[in-house]
């Protein structure tokens, strides 16, 4: 049995080709590719900042490079892999659009996820709190989290757009981690988590 | 130098054709083995040692009764665990413990080769590893390891004899020789040449041997191999046995005695004409010149690399290891990498180095699985 994956991790898993190409930019523990190569024979490899969790994939015979998504990526071809993938990390990048630039410029295309900001219960504690919000994947405080450029849906589609990043696909997912159907007008107020698929125009 | 019988070695009669086009009649092989090797044979690493390494990488060295070199690293229950596998590891082509070297008899003239033996390359090293993997029937190595030069034979190995082995672990090394590195050699090699007592290599037969000379080229190389950080931590300026200068030549300062000791330890166990070959080769090193470059060289998309550095070696630093990588990632996934945060140098990989252990242990058992051994 495969253990399963995170609900974020397995609608990425889902919208992967069987045979495919993958680099899981930030792969933690290895779980997302490990599930990959092993239930779909995807050619899988990872980067990983820390070198326990290296460690770790290593252990399951995975190949993962230590390396960070701000600096490493350079070491990386145009169009080397099939799908890049970043999740929930882009909001702890420093350089967040050149990291975005860079992951299309790798794959066909980037599958990100990232948690929304623009999320009605975030903007509803801020204004009664006055404070920096906190929530279930945003749990730090505003003086020790490493997301350093938290985004809205909104503000992701803009960077997009100045970016000349083509959107091909988008999944909302509510608290529970479930996809929600998108309500085009309202996606950015009901969404807890978001995972965009984008390529090169 | 010590005499060194009692060494396991296979002789093979055949001819070498060397990289420079020369040739040796024959050649023997000193190597050592630890551990078991399985039904299948599948269980084998071969060791790659260092420009000053030998074929005694673990137990007690039985020339100098001291442990092995990579004692740390290779035994029954170690990283390298000798109760699951089993571990070759020979004396370099060129070296001085027991395989063909310009100190060996030259079967033509009676007489050790001296100058006369034929410059080499770490490819011709690697040829005659691959001969000895053949004669102990080994059909695939599991693992093929080494550091510095030793990761030099590895990467030798993916270029040259991927279909031979598994995984490829290249340890705080390069795809070449920089000229940084060739420059230090260089002034190596002219300490010895420089040394009266050299006599042109022909000091076989004489009392003495270029003790000075080779003892300098050790001085000078063992600062390559640490960090300004870690002589100044463990040296820092301090005097060796008083409080006050002395105001005179003599041994004064902490790091002037410790590097005495180094070069004067090392003329006892190596030979001065070894040096220079080994050098050399070392220096020749570079496989970004074959045709069609790095990339060319590394394409064989069955191997599974594993290359580790240490942010403190200035001698064969990361980004070295990362214009591998880089050639490498365009063909083939199975590539990882790991840089050590560690203020030991170069040496880090010689030393007690827990993340570099755990992080090698960490590859060998996913690979174990990978390869289902």
């Amino acid at each position: 049995m495969t253990k399963i994956l995170r609900n974020d991790l397995q609608i990425i898993s889902n919208l992967i080709e069987e045979n495919e190409k993958v680099l899981d930019v930030g792969c933690g523990n290895g779980n997302l590719i490990e599930f990959l190569s092993k239930e779909k024979n995807v050619d899988c490899k990872g980067i990983e900042i820390e070198l326990e969790k290296m460690n770790f994939c290593l252990k399951k015979g995975l190949s993962v490079v230590q390396g960070d998504a701000n600096y490493d990526l350079n070491d990386f071809s145009d169009n080397s892999f099939s799908t890049v993938i970043l999740s929930q990390t882009i909001q702890a990048t420093i350089f967040p659009e050149r990291v975005i630039k860079n992951l299309i410029r790798i794959g066909k295309r980037a599958i990100i996820s990232f948690p929304n900001f623009g999320f009605w219960k975030i903007r509803k504690d801020f204004i009664f709190s006055g404070k920096m919000p906190k929530n279930k994947i945003l749990p730090y405080e505003w003086f020790d989290t490493p997301n350093i450029h938290l985004c809205s849906v909104n503000d992701f589609i803009q960077l997009c757009h100045k970016n000349r990043i083509k959107i091909k696909d988008k999944v909302l997912l509510n608290e529970n981690g479930e996809k929600i159907q998108s309500i085009n007008l309202f996606e950015n107020l009901i969404s807890y988590q978001v995972i965009f698929c984008v390529s090169k125009k | 130098m010590k005499k060194k019988k009692n060494i396991k070695r296979i002789l093979i009669s055949e001819r070498l054709i060397l990289d420079s086009g020369k040739t040796l009649p024959e050649y023997e092989i000193a190597y050592e083995t630890y551990g078991k090797l399985n039904k299948t044979k599948s269980n084998a690493i071969l060791i790659c040692h260092a420009l000053t390494g030998d074929q005694f990488c673990t137990l007690k060295n039985p020339i100098n009764n001291k442990k092995g070199w990579w004692n740390s690293l290779v035994g029954p229950g170690k990283v390298i665990d000798t109760n699951f596998f089993f571990v070759i590891c020979s004396n370099v082509l060129g070296g001085c413990m027991g395989t063909t070297g310009p100190e060996s008899i030259n079967p033509e003239t009676k007489k050790p080769y001296g100058l006369g033996f034929p410059v080499i390359t770490i490819n011709d090293m690697v040829k005659v590893q691959y001969r000895l993997v053949d004669a102990l029937n080994i059909k695939k190595l599991f693992a093929v390891i080494g550091g510095s030069m030793g990761g030099m034979q590895a990467l030798e190995w993916a270029t040259s004899f991927g279909h031979k082995v598994h995984s490829v672990i290249p340890i705080a090394s390069s795809y070449r020789h920089s000229a940084q590195n060739i420059a230090f050699h260089e002034i190596g090699r002219q300490a010895i040449m420089a040394d009266p007592d050299w006599n042109k290599g022909a000091y076989y037969h004489k009392k003495k041997y270029p003790k000075r000379g080779l003892s300098v080229a050790r001085m000078i190389a063992h600062i390559t191999y640490l960090s300004e950080s870690a002589l100044q931590r463990k040296f820092g300026r301090n005097l060796q046995n008083s409080k006050f200068f002395s105001f005179e030549f003599e041994t004064e300062f902490q790091i002037e005695s410790y590097l005495k000791h180094q070069g004067f330890s090392f003329v006892e166990r190596f030979d001065a004409n070894s040096y220079l070959y080994i050098t050399k080769a070392m220096d020749y090193f570079d496989l970004s010149v074959k045709k069609g470059g790095l990339r060319k060289a590394l394409r064989d998309k069955n191997l599974s690399y594993c290359f580790i550095t240490f942010s403190s070696d200035w001698l064969f630093p990361t980004s070295e290891t990362k214009t591998i990588i880089q050639s490498i990632n365009q063909y083939n996934t199975k590539v990882s990498f790991a840089e050590i945060k560690t203020d030991k140098g170069h040496d880090a990989f010689l030393l007690h180095e827990p993340n570099f252990h755990s992080t090698l242990k960490s590859f060998i058992t996913g690979q174990k699985k990978r390869f289902k051994i």
